[in-house]
């Protein structure tokens, strides 16, 4: 029973990194058919901004709230890879629309950008960047619409680009004469260190789980739920799923698809940055961290299924506890006297990476039977 | 009037064929062994490619896993040359096996004691491994996206597990062949690279016939109607399942064969050539090249990689972003690649807006008619 449960709960911890990272995926994924490849670029983004958030908070200003970083830096990381998301969709995926194949190698193209920025741009200046970028994409909303009907909105648009810009620079400087960290460039690894309210183990009917694990939970369960409730009692969660069952009739409909092409991605790509919390709780952080996640959040759409977070939600826990159950050999603890081909078979793919190999396969057993997933969507037509 | 339709004269073809056939000759007396030697890695790369440009230029099939059978067929030649090499170590077998405590040789690696069992499987394993995944796939017409991803996924599958069997195939080191005989010479030698690079020069010209050959005639106008508009075919009375699936194992083979090269040339075969990264540079060389124009697959790859050691070397840092521009632009800027823009109405755009060359006004439709006119 305390084995069971133990393998559970360590299933589920896997799966519910799975599911956070997946789910911006999933998400874009069901709405607009692209398969974005700079999500895991997307959630390092959102591992680096935890760790410039905590040493920002290590600065004397912030030095009492120290312990509420963790809080801080999931709102600061979904807002930062949101951004980026935004832009990206902005400049590059728009244009692409209509050919998923090319976007998918547009994005890869990014997601190399991005990770030679961070390798080459100290952190301070690419946190003065994201600012920057911030201020510029939003602060034109702001005006009043008797100036964003006007002539001459251009100008006022190009003028809050330059105000974006100086206070991104300013900003850049700051942090970076402030904190010593962050103000050369560096390829290595960094490390977050969890407050110390996160630290240790609670125990649980007589297991102990460890608190890292529990927030990741925490923090999957509210984005679900969260993005659950956004998309249904939303007004705009209303047009996005409509979108995603069908564009062109939404479109006729007087529903801005552009709109909403924007607002689902960036949603999407803030997900990731939560996830890139989660991630940066359980090792170290660098350039590669969202490599290692992606291929295992593209298993999960692929089993899930495209516009159902429901598929998304079960094909990821059952990808964690299948992960646990072969790959730390459980099968054989809970039924120990198997035949022995059977068991031999088992303790060959009892490792983390030959876990991975039988997954796979067990998956593409499983889309023989349904090739489109847990729940596919419902309809008559014709594929493409 | 576009440059493809511009028939060459009999005697300007030959003397183009003329004077590749002596360069191929003349160079390894002209470059430094070095040089020669990238330029036979990165012409064997050229063949990988073309198989890229048979199943995403013509059939539409974007593969973010080629590198699975291109490292396959380079496992194929670095196990015979282990194998054969290996009679002055312990038990006769290769030396890694005896850090792992191996005694015996895995059965699989038995066959590969014969060379012709190991010319034929350096294209027929890749090929089946090929078939087997793709036929799995499209039989259930999963395709585009899901396709790319569930490619890019087995790839990642195939090296966890290369990366993870020490005492089958050396792990994570990969198997070196350079210091291994072959014909009673050392393979990492000066002679025997030189032979590498006439045998690499040969069969990309044949494996540009060869694919030049497959996409002419009935099967070439199949495969070019799945890819615009796959339901029609279906609809037409054509599986397409058939030809993906050969198609998808022909570019298996391609890479099988291109792997092997690349191994004997680069000296060590490792599951470095199944990560996730290579395979898709391969799909950018074809796309900066042009895809569905066999050449531009060739000179992409050539010319793309060589830039990379020429940039990498100089500023080593800059090179992902470069690569990183480039795949964006290439997909905004560019879709057809160099060779397709240059074979279509690309410099006369261009020249156009330079106000070099008068604009032609009239209605696309009757350009296109013009265009049928003059083929007659």
């Amino acid at each position: 029973m305390e084995l069971l449960l133990d393998s559970l709960f360590n299933g589920v911890a896997i799966g519910s990194v799975l599911l956070v990272a997946a789910l911006g995926l999933a998400i874009v994924f069901g709405l607009m058919g692209v398969i974005n490849l700079a999500h895991g670029e997307l959630m390092m983004l959102g591992a680096y901004t935890t760790y410039v958030t905590q040493l920002i908070f290590k600065l004397p200003i912030l030095k009492p709230f120290y312990n509420s970083y963790i809080i801080v830096s999931i709102f600061l990381a979904f807002i930062v890879s949101g951004v980026v998301g935004i832009l990206l969709e902005k400049t590059i995926i728009r244009k692409l629309y209509g050919s998923p194949l090319e976007t998918l190698l547009a994005t890869w193209g990014v997601s190399l950008i991005l990770q030679q920025f961070v390798r080459s741009v100290p952190l301070a200046y690419g946190t003065g960047l994201v600012i920057s970028l911030l201020i510029g994409l939003f602060l034109p909303t702001t005006f009043p619409s008797k100036i964003k009907e006007s002539i001459n909105f251009k100008y006022f648009k190009f003028s809050s680009w330059i105000f974006a810009a100086l206070t991104g620079v300013l900003t850049g400087s700051v942090i970076s004469s402030s904190v010593s960290k962050l103000s050369r460039a560096s390829a290595r690894n960094v490390d977050v260190t969890a407050p110390s309210w996160m630290r240790g183990q609670v125990e649980i009917i007589g297991t102990a789980f460890p608190k890292t694990r529990l927030m990741i939970i925490v923090i999957t369960l509210i984005s679900v739920i969260a993005i659950t409730l956004f998309l249904n009692q939303s007004a705009w969660g209303m047009r996005i799923r409509a979108v995603t069952q069908n564009r062109q009739m939404s479109d006729c409909l007087g529903i801005s698809t552009e709109k909403v092409d924007i607002i689902t991605f960036g949603i999407g790509s803030g997900l990731a940055g939560v996830a890139g919390v989660a991630v940066s709780l359980l090792g170290s952080v660098g350039p590669n961290v969202g490599g290692n996640y992606i291929v295992g959040c593209f298993m999960v759409v692929v089993l899930g299924g495209v516009g159902n977070l429901l598929g998304t939600v079960l094909a990821s826990f059952g990808i964690g506890i299948m992960t646990d159950l072969i790959g730390a050999g459980r099968l054989l603890s809970i039924w120990p006297d198997m035949p022995l081909p059977l068991s031999n078979t088992i303790n060959f793919f009892a490792t983390t990476s030959m876990a991975r190999v039988m997954i796979f396969a067990l998956i593409v057993i499983f889309l023989q039977f349904k090739p489109t997933g847990l729940f596919p969507q419902k309809g008559r037509m014709v594929e493409n | 009037m576009s440059l493809s339709k511009i028939k060459f004269d009999k005697k300007i073809v030959l003397s183009f064929w003329i004077i590749l056939i002596a360069l191929i000759i003349a160079a390894p007396t002209l470059l430094p062994v070095f040089r020669l030697n990238l330029l036979g890695r990165y012409l064997s790369l050229s063949i990988v490619a073309l198989g890229v440009d048979l199943i995403w230029g013509y059939t539409g099939l974007l593969s973010l896993g080629q590198g699975i059978f291109f490292a396959l067929g380079g496992y194929c030649a670095a196990m015979y040359l282990q194998i054969t090499s290996s009679s002055e170590f312990p038990n006769n077998i290769p030396e890694f096996f005896a850090l792992y405590g191996v005694e015996k040789l895995p059965f699989f690696w038995e066959p590969f004691r014969s060379p012709v069992f190991t010319f034929l499987a350096i294209w027929v394993i890749p090929a089946l491994v090929a078939g087997l995944i793709g036929f799995l796939v499209f039989r259930n017409r999963i395709k585009g996206v899901y396709f790319s991803i569930l490619t890019q996924a087995s790839l990642l599958v195939f090296f966890n597990f290369f990366n993870g069997q020490q005492k089958l195939i050396n792990g994570t080191n990969g198997l070196k062949t350079d210091v291994t005989q072959l014909f009673g010479q050392m393979v990492g030698s000066e002679s025997m690279q030189r032979i590498f690079f006439w045998i690499t020069a040969i069969l990309v010209i044949a494996a540009w016939f060869f694919a030049k050959w497959v996409v002419k005639g009935r099967f070439g106008n199949i495969l070019i109607g799945i890819r615009d508009d796959e339901p029609r075919v279906r609809f037409t009375g054509y599986n397409p399942v058939i030809f993906k699936t050969i198609i998808f194992s022909i570019a298996g083979g391609l890479a099988g064969i291109s792997g092997a090269l690349y191994t004997v040339q680069s000296g060590i075969v490792s599951p470095q050539f199944m990560t996730v990264p290579f395979s898709i540079e391969m799909v950018i060389w074809v796309a900066v090249g042009g895809r569905g124009t066999l050449l531009g697959a060739i000179l992409g790859a050539v010319f793309i990689n060589y830039a990379k050691s020429l940039v990498s070397e100089a500023l080593p840092a800059s090179w992902m972003f470069i690569q990183g521009g480039l795949f964006i632009l290439v997909v905004t800027a560019l879709p057809e690649g160099v060779l397709g823009w240059i074979q279509g109405d690309g410099p006369r755009n261009l020249l156009q807006r330079f106000g070099l060359k008068r604009k032609i006004e009239t209605y696309p439709s009757l350009e296109v008619n013009n265009k049928e006119g003059d083929n007659e």
